[in-house]
């Protein structure tokens, strides 16, 4: 009951103190809001990057055509071979006969048309395919040669040479936005710490008094960590702003994708209100530690 | 039983300062000290180890039990709740009401909201100013400012009362007031009054116990003792 009301008065003493410090608090949550937003950005950018990767990863496809004499019992024998290389994802390896594709480019083109419609069974040069998915896409290079070397099995192709060189690029990117993020984390801690510790500093007379009339830490300490947190929680209003809106009137403007259709923008729900929780909750950590470390600091009187 | 017990006390800061230099000294529970000596000779340091602001290098402190060279950071407090502390500057928070200030100490401990209520207003009546309680402490004469401080000493009912100066920045007529209501509380609560101070009239005038010091050791200890001729404080 004793510590339920020090908690409670400890929460009335920290947001009555936001207003009697009425400047500094100031200070602190515009510190708050311009880092924030950086990081907002930053999140958006690295979450949409991860995003486009993962979707171009997926589509990557290997096609394994078949030799013309397999027959349909070869051809099963194939399937469970490739089904039980590990990095094949079995539940997207599509079988196709030559007759089916064929039929699927004369439907594609106009020209494929003309040309395949006087083709039958047995004049039709295409071959059987299997089509199918990696799961590791860093792996497909030893995949394809484990296909190759099964037998009856004619040609492999995955647009090798392009598919490392793309896959390479992606993890790049992804490592730098990663970076980015976090290093806007770390110069946003930084920031609300230092403005935070001025703040503090400012009251090191209160601190010192109230150690001299017999408060304990937790009761000093206390307020100035619910202070930064409610400092850190009204920071986070404009970027969390920025988010709802700014990302949703990007979406819209673009219809959803960036220069191409490749580059597809994360659809705006529920990532927005993800990245509007993640803000929130560092905004308020990052308070609260600020303000701990900085009360910390005076408490020795 | 002696309330505190200083046993061959050494206090010598990082700056090579030596404040006291084996100094012992027994004060009982319910007596009034008077510390004087010349500035520098470690009598501010001796109080201040009484309130665990610093700490002896060597030797004992022991203040209604508690061993305050021993006592770590994070628990002064106990000890602190235990005591009241008069400062010269008073040390009021200024954003603060007379009755926040006040109920400072016993919101701390997270006393109950009408026990805190009773106990201000005792405070502040046994300070005669129980009419300001609504007032800031800038609307309030240095007089007032002194007595809210000594309410806020004395809102936890301590045992003793350590007053450091505490009418150093107070006319001669307010300081006779500010003793006045000191040596109320130490004569009707029985509480203890360990005060250091410059004022000679004050320590003539009031027939205490006088201890005084030179060069961080105790050269004299007087019951109703007086400033003599030769003490040029």
């Amino acid at each position: 009951m004793k510590a339920f009301r020090i908690l409670l008065r400890s929460i009335n003493d920290g947001l009555r103190s936001i207003f009697r410090n009425f400047s500094l608090s100031t200070a602190s949550i515009l510190c708050s809001t311009i880092t924030l937003i950086l990081v907002a950005v930053a999140m958006v950018l690295s979450a949409n990057v991860d995003n486009f990767t993962k979707k171009i990863e997926d589509d990557m496809t290997i096609v394994v055509f078949l030799d013309s004499k397999a027959t349909s019992e070869e051809v099963e024998i194939i399937r469970n071979k490739i089904d039980n290389i590990a990095n094949v994802d079995e539940d997207e390896t599509i079988y196709k006969t030559k007759a089916e594709v064929k039929m699927e480019m004369q439907n594609e083109s106009a020209i494929f048309n003309t040309v395949m419609g006087d083709w039958d069974e047995e004049t039709n040069p295409l071959k059987d395919t299997f089509q199918l998915k990696v799961k590791d896409i860093e792996q497909i290079n030893e995949t394809a040669k484990e296909i190759e070397n099964i037998d009856k099995v004619s040609t492999v192709r995955y647009g090798e040479g392009l598919v490392e060189k793309m896959v390479g690029a992606f993890k790049w990117i992804e490592r730098i936005a990663y970076g980015a993020v976090l290093a806007l984390i770390l110069v946003t801690i930084f920031l609300i710490i230092n403005t935070i510790k001025l703040t503090i500093f400012s009251r090191q007379r209160e601190i010192s008094i109230m150690r001299l009339v017999g408060a304990s830490n937790f009761v000093i300490k206390t307020p100035f960590i619910i202070e930064g947190m409610f400092l850190g929680l009204i920071g986070s209003i404009i970027p969390v702003l920025v988010v709802l809106f700014g990302y949703t009137t990007l979406y819209d403007m673009t219809h959803g994708y960036l220069f191409s259709p490749i580059i597809q923008l994360i659809k705006p729900t529920p990532f927005i209100y993800y990245t509007s929780a993640i803000l929130v909750v560092i905004a308020m950590i990052v308070g609260m530690i600020g303000s701990a470390r900085a009360a910390r600091k005076y408490l020795k009187v | 039983m002696k309330f505190i017990k200083i046993e061959d006390c050494y206090k010598v800061y990082k700056n090579g300062v030596t404040a006291t230099a084996g100094l012992n000294l027994e004060i009982a529970k319910g007596e009034f000290v008077f510390i004087i000596g010349a500035t520098g000779c470690g009598k501010s340091t001796l109080i201040k180890m009484l309130y665990r602001e610093e700490k002896p290098t060597k030797g004992k402190v022991i203040v209604g039990g508690i061993d305050v060279a021993k006592l770590r950071n994070s628990k002064v407090y106990k000890l602190r709740r235990k005591l009241g502390i008069v400062f010269q500057d008073f040390k009021l928070l200024p954003k603060l009401t007379v009755y926040d200030n006040v109920a400072f100490p016993l919101n701390s401990m997270g006393a109950k909201k009408s026990e805190v209520k009773a106990r201000v207003v005792k405070a502040l009546e046994l300070v005669g100013l129980k009419e300001k309680i609504r007032s800031y402490p800038n609307e309030l004469s240095a007089g007032m400012q002194q007595r809210v401080c000594i309410a806020r000493a004395m809102v936890n009912g301590p045992k003793l009362l350590i007053c450091d100066e505490p009418t150093g920045n107070l006319d001669p007529e307010t300081s006779k007031e500010i003793m006045n209501v000191l040596d109320g509380i130490n004569k009707e609560l029985g509480t203890t009054i360990v005060m250091v101070t410059h004022d000679k009239d004050i320590v003539n005038r009031m027939k205490k116990r006088v201890v005084l010091l030179e060069n961080g050791v105790l050269v004299s200890d007087e019951l109703k003792g007086k400033y003599k001729a030769h003490e040029s404080i």
